[in-house]
C-alpha cells in the first residue's frame, strides 16, 4: 500500500499532498517538512530509498523519491510494494503529467493542483496502484477533460473575462516571475510495462 | 428572484478562481497568513450563495488551502453539496475535496450514502469512477456496509474502467466491513482471470494485500497464481505475485520447490530489474524455507548471490542498495556464500552514498571471523579517518565496537590489538561515543586478566597525552575515556612502569577542566597510585622519595578541593587530610605504606548484571519486617536513618587514619562483619572454598573467583593496531610451523583455523599468544539456581512461552472459533482485525469448489483441507481438556522442580511419570499395572553433567517444537554459565534471542549446584516435519570447585524423530471414519514379530511414546489417531496376532508415514 504521495519543490513548498491515511492538517505539514529535510540533504546521484521518517509509518515504511528539476516526488510505501516498481511508477506519473500539460513545469503544478490530483487519481486509488499503462491513463484523462469542456468548465466565459481584466491591475504578472529552469526534464528511462 | 440571480452573477465576476488565489498568495509573501484569512472569509461568502458554480469554485480553492495546512472541515456540508451537483465538473471538485478532508470522524459523512449510491449507478462511467475514487479515500464502516452490494455489482460492470476501480475499492470495503469478504471473494477470484489486464492487476493487488496479512488462508490460490505467473506479461502483476509467493513459501515448502524453476527462468530471461530483484528475493525466501533434507539448492543460492553481485556492482545506486539489502537476507542463512563477496562489501564502504555504506556495515557485522577481524577493522579504521560527517563516523565507531565485542569477544584473538584499536579511536574528535570506548576499555581490562599490564601501559600513555584533556571543552564526549584510563591505572597500579609520572599526569592543573564525574575518579585513583608508589619507595628504602611524593600530593590536591563538583570536593578534602596525616607520620620516620595500601587491598571482579537478584535470602531473615520500631509518623522515618548515617560517617573517617595497626584492623574487621551481619541491605557471601583472599585483611566480603593466570604477556613496546596486523600474521605463521612440528600440542597451541562454528572455538582452544582468560561475570554463591530468571520479562524464551499459551487458553473454550481467535489476537493491533476473522472462514467455501481441480493440479493443498476438516468436524472439544491438562502439568512440573531442586534431586524422574498418566488412561481401558515410562531420553552425559530431553510440539504453532532438556549436575562442582548451542540446519533452527547471530548459543537460565537438576526449554523452528533429523550441538559451561574453575563442554546430538512432531489429539470415531473414507491419505503397513507384551500395555506404550490416542478398541484390534503440528492426519490400525503385531497406517503425507512406521517398528521391536 502507498501511504502518502508528496510533491514539493526544492524549498519544501508543497505542490501536491495526498495522504491515504488520516492525519490532521498540522501533522500533514510536519510530515511534509520532515520528508523535505530528509531528501534535501541527499545528493542527486545516490540511491532513491530512505528508511521512513518518524512521523509516518515507522520501520516498515520506506520513502521512495525522485528528483526532477525543481520538484521532489516522494512516495511513502510499505513493504508490500516493490521498491523499483514504485520508482517506475513515479516515472509513469511524471511522464503522464508531461503529456497532459505538454512540457510540464513547476508552474503547471502550482496553478493546476486540482488537475494534478485528477491525473494522480487515475494512477493510484486509495493507496493502491490502479493503472501503470500510460496510454490508458492519458486516454481516461482526456475523456474526462472533454466531458468537462462539454459542460462549459468551471468558470464560464464572463468570469474569465473579468479575471483577465483584473489581471491588468495586478502589480506583477506572476507568469513573468523568473524561477529559472522551470521545465521538468523527463529523462528517458526504461519504460515500465 | 430574477434580481437575485443577476446579483449572483455580478458578484461572480469578482470571484477569484483557483489560479487567482494561487497568484494572490504568491504576491503576498510578507503577509500570507493575513491574505489567506481574508480569502477564507471570501470563500465563506461564496459558499453562502445558491449558485453551484460559485460553490464549486470556492470548494476548489479550499482544497488548495487544505494542502497548505488549513483545516477545511468546517465546509464539509458545502463539499457534500458540490458532490451532489449534476455536472461532472462540479462533482469531481466535490469528491476531490471530500477525499482530502473527510474521515471517519466527519459527522456529515452519513449524508452522502444516497448520493454516492446514485453516482455509482449513474449512466456516465466517469460519474461512477469519480465516486469510487472519492469513496476509496473516505469509506467508513457505515458506508462500506451500505454500499458493499452496489460496489460488488460494479465488479461485473461492462466497462473495464469501472471494473478495475470497483475491484480495487473492495479491499477498503473489506477493511471497514469484514463481513463482506466472504460473499465477495468468489467474484474477486474470478477477476483474477479477467480479460482486461487492468482489472486483473487490480484483483491481484487486492488479494496480495489480503494475503499479506494472513497468508495461510490464501495458500489454496497458489495454483491459480502459479498459472498467472507463468502466463502474465505484465511486470507489475508479476512482481505482486512473486512477492505473494515469497509470503506463502514459508508456510509450504513444497510450493517453494515448485517455484524454484520458473523463478530461475525468469531471473535468466527478464530485462526488468525490478522483476529480477523481486525474483531473487523470493528465491531467497524459498531457499530459506526449504528443508535441509531436500536436495541441495546450492546452485540457486549461487545464482542469487551472483545476480546480487551484479546488482551491487551496478553503477545505479538503487540497485546497489537493494542488492546489499537482499544480501543481508542471505547472510542470515547462508553466511558462507556471502562471505565470499567480502571484497565487494568492503568496496561499498567507500561509496559516496551513506545509505549504501550503512547497509554494507550491517553486512560486515555478520562476516567477521577470527581470521579476518583484524583486516576488516583496519579497513574500518581507515574509513573513520576519512569520514567527514560525524553521524557516519559515530556509526562506524559503534560498528567497530559492536563487531569486536560480539559474542563475548568471540572473534578477538589478540586483545593487545583490541586495546590499541580502542586507544586509536580516542583520537576521534567530537564523537558522542566516548563512553562506549571507555566501557569497552574497562570491560576488557577487568575481564581479560592477562591484558591488564598492557592496558595499564596504554592507559597511562593516554593520561599523559595532553590532547584528550585539551579537547575536554564541552563539545567533546571523547574525554570520557579518561574516566576508564584513570580507573584502570589506579586499580591495576601494580603494573605501571612509571607510576610517578602517571601520578603527576593525573595531578596536572588542566585536569580540573574535566567534567566532575571524571575528576572524582581521578581523585580516587590518585590515592591508589599514591599507595602503590609509597609501598615501592619504602621497600626500596628511599624515604626521601616517599616524602617527595607525599609533598606532591599535598601541593596538588587543593586544586580539587576547590572544585565546584560536590563529589570531587568531598573526596579531595578527605584525601587531603589523609595525606597530610601521612606526611606527619613520615616526618617521624614511621613506615606507612602497608597501611595505606591496605585501603585498596583486594580485587574487584566483574559482576553479572543479574547477580543482585540471584542472592538468596538468608534463612531467618524477613525482608518485610521492621528494622527499627515502626515510626510513629513519617517525619521520624526521615530522621532516624540520617542519624545512623551520621554516626557511621564519623567512625569511618576515623578508621581511615593509618595509625591503625594490624590488631586494630582486625578488631574493626570484626566489628564491620558484625555490622554487616546485622545489616539486611548488605549482601553476604556464604562461605565458599573458592575464597582465595580469605586471609587478606579487609576483603573477605568480596566474592572472588580464582582465575588461572596464563603466561604473562610480553609487551613489545607500544605498537599501534596496524603493527598488530603484521605481528598477528607472523604469530600465525610461527604457529603453523610449530603445529607441524608438534602434533601433540596442536590442540593447545595451534591457532584455531577457520573452525566452522563457535563451540569448536571454546576458550580451551585459545592459543597462548592470545593469553586471555575471559573472566566470566561473577554470580553470588548459592545463587538461586532455578526459575528466578523465569520472572525476568526480558528473557525471550519466557516471553515466547507466554505468548504461545495465552491465545490457546481462550480458544479452547470456543473450539469452532479457535482458529479465528488465534489469528485475531495476532493482528489485534492492526485495524483490520475483523477481516482476519472473516478470512479464516472463507477458505472453507472456496476450498470445496476447487478441491478437485487443485488436487489434480499440484496435490499440495492439504492445508486447506485440513482447515476444512478442522472447522467442520469437532474433535476439538475433546482435544481441549487434553491440551489443557498437559499445559497444567508443565506448570506444575516446573513448580515441583523448583521445590525439588532445593531439597532433593529426583525431579528428573517425576515429571515423565506424571505425564505418562494421561496417555495411559487414554490408551488402556482397564487398569493393568504398567511398566514405568519416561518420554525423556538421554541426550549426552559426562562426568559433570547428564542431559535428558523430550520434544513437544503444539498444534497452535505449526513450525515450532519445544525441546525440554533436563540438566543434572553429577559432579561436585558448581556448574554455571551454561550455554547451549546447536548447528542449525536449513530445516531446523534454534530460536535465539533477538539480535543474536546464528552462531550464538542460548544461555541456560539457571546454575546448577552439585547434585541438582533442572529443566530448560528451547524452542526450535521447523520447516518440514516429514523426516526425522539430527542436530549436532554443544553445551558449554564453567565448572567451579575447590581447585578452581574450568571451561567444559559436552557435545550431543539432538534427535528430532517424526514422532516428536505429533501431538496427541483425540478423535471421534465418526470423524475418524470420514477421514479414512476421504481417500486423501496414503497408506503403508508394517509387521513386527516376537512380541510378548500384552496388547494393553503395547497400546499404552505407543500412545505414550508416539503421541497417539486410541479411537476405538475391539479385542486385539485398535484404531489410533494423531496429528502432526503441521496438520497431517495419522491414522493407525493395530492388530495383534499370536506373537506378532501388524500396523496399518494412513497419513496425508506418505514420507511422514513411512518414517513414523519405522520409528514405531523400533519401539515395538523392544516389546
Amino acid at each position: 500500500m502507498i501511504q502518502a504521495i508528496l510533491v514539493f519543490n526544492n524549498h519544501g513548498k508543497p505542490r501536491l499532498v495526498r495522504f491515504y491515511q488520516r492525519f490532521p492538517e498540522e501533522i500533514q505539514q510536519q510530515i511534509v517538512r520532515e520528508t523535505f529535510h530528509l531528501v534535501l540533504k541527499r545528493d542527486d546521484n545516490i540511491c532513491n530509498f530512505l528508511e521512513g521518517g518518524s512521523l509516518i509509518g515507522g520501520p516498515e515504511y520506506k520513502l521512495i523519491y525522485r528528483h526532477y528539476a525543481t520538484l521532489y516526488f516522494v512516495f511513502c510505501v510499505d513493504s508490500s510494494e516493490s521498491e523499483l516498481g514504485i520508482l517506475d511508477l513515479i516515472q509513469v506519473f511524471v511522464e503522464t503529467l508531461d503529456k497532459c500539460f505538454e512540457n510540464v513545469c513547476e508552474l503547471d503544478l502550482i496553478f493546476h493542483m486540482d488537475k494534478v490530483h485528477y491525473i494522480l487519481q487515475e494512477v493510484v486509488m486509495g493507496g493502491m496502484v490502479l493503472e501503470t499503462n500510460m496510454n490508458e491513463i492519458v486516454a481516461q484523462i482526456e475523456a474526462q477533460n472533454r466531458l468537462e469542456k462539454s459542460e462549459g468548465g468551471l468558470s464560464a466565459a464572463p468570469a474569465r473575462a473579468v479575471s483577465a481584466v483584473k489581471n491588468i491591475n495586478l502589480p506583477e504578472i506572476p507568469r513573468n516571475i523568473n524561477i529559472g529552469d522551470l521545465n521538468i526534464k523527463v529523462p528517458n528511462l526504461s519504460q515500465f510495462v | 428572484m430574477a434580481l437575485k440571480m443577476v446579483k449572483g452573477s455580478i458578484d461572480r465576476m469578482f470571484d477569484k478562481n483557483l489560479q487567482d488565489l494561487v497568484r494572490g498568495i504568491r504576491n503576498h509573501k510578507e503577509d500570507e497568513a493575513k491574505y489567506i484569512s481574508q480569502c477564507i472569509d471570501e470563500i465563506k461568502q461564496e459558499l453562502k450563495q445558491d449558485n453551484i458554480a460559485v460553490k464549486a469554485n470556492a470548494v476548489c480553492k479550499l482544497t488548495y488551502l487544505q494542502m497548505l495546512g488549513y483545516d477545511i472541515s468546517w465546509a464539509a456540508f458545502n463539499i457534500i453539496e458540490v458532490m451532489s451537483a449534476s455536472k461532472f465538473t462540479f462533482k469531481r471538485i466535490g469528491y476531490l475535496a471530500a477525499s482530502q478532508c473527510f474521515h471517519e470522524g466527519t459527522d456529515v459523512i452519513m449524508l452522502t450514502t444516497n448520493q454516492i449510491r446514485k453516482d455509482l449507478s449513474s449512466p456516465s462511467q466517469y460519474d461512477t469512477g469519480v465516486a469510487l475514487t472519492g469513496l476509496s479515500c473516505f469509506v467508513t464502516p457505515d458506508l462500506a456496509r451500505d454500499l458493499a452490494n452496489d460496489i460488488m455489482t460494479l465488479m461485473s460492470h461492462t466497462k473495464p474502467y469501472i471494473r478495475k476501480k470497483a475491484v480495487l475499492i473492495m479491499y477498503k470495503v473489506f477493511l471497514k466491513y469484514p463481513e463482506s469478504l466472504r460473499p465477495a471473494f468468489p467474484r474477486l477470484k474470478e477477476k483474477l482471470e479477467d480479460p482486461d489486464p487492468g482489472v486483473q492487476s487490480a484483483a491481484v493487488n487486492v488479494i496480495c494485500e489480503l494475503a499479506r496479512r494472513n497468508p495461510k488462508n490464501y495458500l489454496s490460490l497458489a495454483p491459480l497464481f502459479f498459472k498467472l505467473m507463468t502466463s502474465s506479461t505484465n511486470n507489475w502483476v508479476l512482481i505482486k505475485i512473486i512477492k505473494l509467493f515469497g509470503a506463502l513459501t514459508p508456510l509450504e515448502p513444497r510450493l517453494g520447490k515448485k517455484l524454484i524453476e520458473p523463478l530461475t527462468n525468469l531471473i535468466h530471461s527478464t530485462s526488468a530489474m525490478s522483476l529480477l530483484y523481486e525474483c531473487v528475493n523470493t528465491v531467497i525466501a524459498v531457499l530459506i524455507s526449504l528443508s535441509s533434507g531436500m536436495p541441495n539448492h546450492s546452485a540457486s543460492i549461487q545464482l542469487c548471490v551472483q545476480k546480487l553481485r551484479i546488482l551491487i556492482e551496478d553503477s545505479d545506486q538503487n540497485l546497489k542498495y537493494l542488492g546489499l539489502l537482499a544480501m543481508s537476507k542471505i547472510l542470515r542463512t547462508h553466511p558462507k556464500s556471502v562471505q565470499a563477496h567480502k571484497d565487494l562489501v568492503l568496496q561499498c564502504l567507500d561509496d559516496k552514498d551513506e545509505s549504501i555504506r550503512l547497509r554494507a556495515l550491517d553486512l560486515l557485522y555478520g562476516m567477521v571471523s577470527k581470521k579476518n577481524l583484524v583486516e576488516i577493522v583496519k579497513k574500518l579504521m581507515s574509513h573513520v579517518d576519512k569520514a567527514e560527517g560525524t553521524t557516519y563516523r559515530d556509526e562506524l565507531l559503534t560498528k567497530i565496537i559492536d563487531i569486536c565485542s560480539q559474542c563475548n569477544y568471540q572473534h578477538i584473538t589478540n586483545f593487545q590489538w583490541y586495546i590499541s584499536v580502542l586507544v586509536e579511536l580516542t583520537r576521534l574528535e567530537g564523537t558522542r561515543h566516548g563512553h562506549l570506548i571507555a566501557a569497552q576499555m574497562l570491560d576488557v581490562a577487568i575481564r581479560v586478566k592477562a591484558i591488564r599490564k598492557f592496558a595499564v601501559s596504554q592507559m597511562s600513555a593516554l593520561l599523559d597525552s595532553a590532547h584528550l584533556v585539551a579537547s575536554s571543552t564541552q563539545r567533546n564526549g571523547i574525554c570520557e575515556v579518561l574516566y576508564a584510563a584513570a580507573w584502570i591505572c589506579g586499580e591495576f597500579s601494580e603494573h605501571l612502569q612509571e607510576p610517578h609520572q602517571t601520578l603527576e599526569a593525573m595531578l596536572r592543573p588542566k585536569v580540573t577542566t574535566l567534567p566532575g564525574h571524571i575528576q572524582a575518579v581521578y581523585v580516587q585513583n590518585v590515592v591508589k597510585l599514591y599507595a602503590s608508589i609509597l609501598q615501592q619507595k619504602e621497600q626500596a628504602a628511599e624515604p626521601e622519595a616517599a616524602q617527595d611524593v607525599t609533598q606532591l600530593m599535598v601541593d596538588r590536591l587543593p586544586q580539587f578541593v576547590q572544585s565546584a563538583d560536590l563529589e570531587v570536593q568531598e573526596r579531595a578534602s578527605c584525601i587531603l587530610q589523609l595525606v597530610k596525616h601521612i606526611q606527619k607520620l613520615q616526618a617521624k620516620d614511621v613506615p606507612v605504606a602497608e597501611e595505606v595500601s591496605a585501603l585498596f587491598a583486594g580485587e574487584l571482579n566483574p559482576v553479572a548484571p543479574k547477580a543482585q537478584k540471584k542472592v538468596p535470602v538468608p534463612e531467618g531473615l524477613d525482608l518485610d519486617a521492621w528494622i527499627n520500631e515502626p515510626p510513629s509518623d513519617s517525619e521520624s522515618e526521615d530522621e532516624k536513618p540520617k542519624g545512623i548515617f551520621h554516626e557511621e560517617e564519623q567512625r569511618h573517617a576515623k578508621q581511615r587514619l593509618p595509625e591503625a595497626d594490624e590488631e586494630e584492623l582486625a578488631r574493626r574487621r570484626e566489628a564491620r562483619k558484625q555490622e554487616q551481619a546485622n545489616n539486611p541491605f548488605y549482601i553476604k557471601s556464604s562461605p565458599s572454598p573458592q575464597k582465595r583472599y580469605q586471609d587478606m585483611p579487609g576483603v573477605e566480603h568480596i566474592p572472588v573467583v580464582q582465575i588461572d593466570l596464563s603466561v604473562p604477556l610480553k609487551v613489545p613496546g607500544m605498537p599501534m593496531s596496524d603493527q598488530y596486523v603484521k605481528l598477528e600474521e607472523e604469530r600465525r605463521h610461527r604457529q603453523r610451523l610449530e603445529k607441524g612440528r608438534k602434533k601433540k600440542k596442536t590442540k593447545e597451541k595451534g591457532k584455531p583455523r577457520r573452525h566452522g562454528s563457535l563451540h569448536t572455538e571454546s576458550d580451551e582452544d585459545i592459543t597462548p599468544a592470545q593469553q586471555v582468560d575471559i573472566v566470566t561475570e561473577e554470580m553470588p554463591e548459592n545463587a538461586l539456581p532455578s526459575d528466578e530468571d523465569d520472572k525476568d520479562p526480558n528473557d525471550p524464551y519466557r516471553a515466547l512461552d507466554i505468548d504461545l499459551d495465552r491465545p490457546l487458553a481462550d480458544s479452547e473454550k470456543l473450539p469452532v472459533q479457535k482458529h479465528r481467535n488465534v489469528d485475531a489476537s495476532k493482528c489485534a493491533d492492526k485495524e483490520d482485525v475483523p477481516v482476519v476473522e472473516k478470512k479464516a472462514k472463507k477458505p472453507k467455501k472456496k476450498e470445496k469448489k476447487h478441491r478437485e481441480k487443485e488436487r489434480e493440479k499440484t496435490g499440495k493443498e492439504k492445508e486447506g483441507e485440513d482447515l476444512d476438516f478442522w472447522l467442520s468436524t469437532t474433535p476439538l472439544p475433546a482435544a481441549a481438556p487434553a491440551l489443557k491438562s498437559s499445559k497444567h502439568k508443565k506448570k506444575k512440573h516446573k513448580k515441583e522442580k523448583e521445590e525439588k531442586s532445593k531439597d532433593k534431586k529426583k525431579s528428573k524422574k517425576k515429571p515423565p511419570s506424571d505425564e505418562a498418566a494421561e496417555p495411559v488412561e487414554n490408551g488402556a481401558l482397564d487398569e493393568e499395572p504398567l511398566p514405568p515410562m519416561s518420554s525423556y531420553c538421554l541426550l549426552a552425559e559426562n562426568s559433570y553433567i547428564r542431559m535428558t530431553y523430550d520434544i513437544q510440539g503444539s498444534l497452535q504453532k505449526d513450525s515450532q517444537v519445544t525441546v525440554s532438556v533436563v540438566l543434572e549436575n553429577q559432579s561436585r562442582s558448581f556448574l554455571k554459565n551454561m550455554e547451549l548451542n546447536v548447528l542449525d540446519s536449513l530445516n531446523t533452527k534454534l530460536a535465539r534471542p533477538e539480535g543474536s547471530s546464528v552462531h550464538d548459543g542460548v544461555p541456560v537460565p539457571f546454575q546448577l549446584p552439585p547434585g541438582i537438576s533442572n529443566e530448560a526449554q528451547f524452542v526450535f523452528t521447523i520447516q518440514s516435519i516429514v523426516m526425522a533429523q539430527k542436530l549436532k550441538g554443544t553445551l558449554s559451561f564453567i565448572a567451579k570447585n575447590d581447585e578452581g574453575s574450568t571451561h567444559e563442554k559436552l557435545d550431543f546430538k539432538l534427535h528430532f524423530s517424526c514422532t516428536s512432531y505429533l501431538v496427541t489429539t483425540p478423535c471421534y470415531s465418526d470423524a475418524f471414519a470420514k477421514l479414512l473414507e476421504s481417500g486423501d491419505l496414503s497408506m503403508s503397513s508394517i509387521k513386527v514379530d516376537g512380541i510378548s507384551m500384552s496388547f494393553q500395555n503395547l497400546l499404552a506404550k505407543i500412545c505414550f511414546h508416539h503421541h497417539f490416542s486410541v479411537v476405538e478398541r475391539v479385542d486385539s484390534c485398535a484404531s489410533m489417531y494423531s496429528r502432526s503440528i503441521q496438520g497431517h492426519h495419522v491414522c493407525l490400525l493395530m492388530k495383534k496376532g499370536e506373537k506378532s503385531v501388524s500396523v496399518d497406517g494412513k497419513c496425508s503425507d506418505s514420507t511422514l508415514l513411512s518414517n513414523l512406521l519405522e520409528e514405531l517398528k523400533a519401539t515395538l521391536a523392544k516389546c
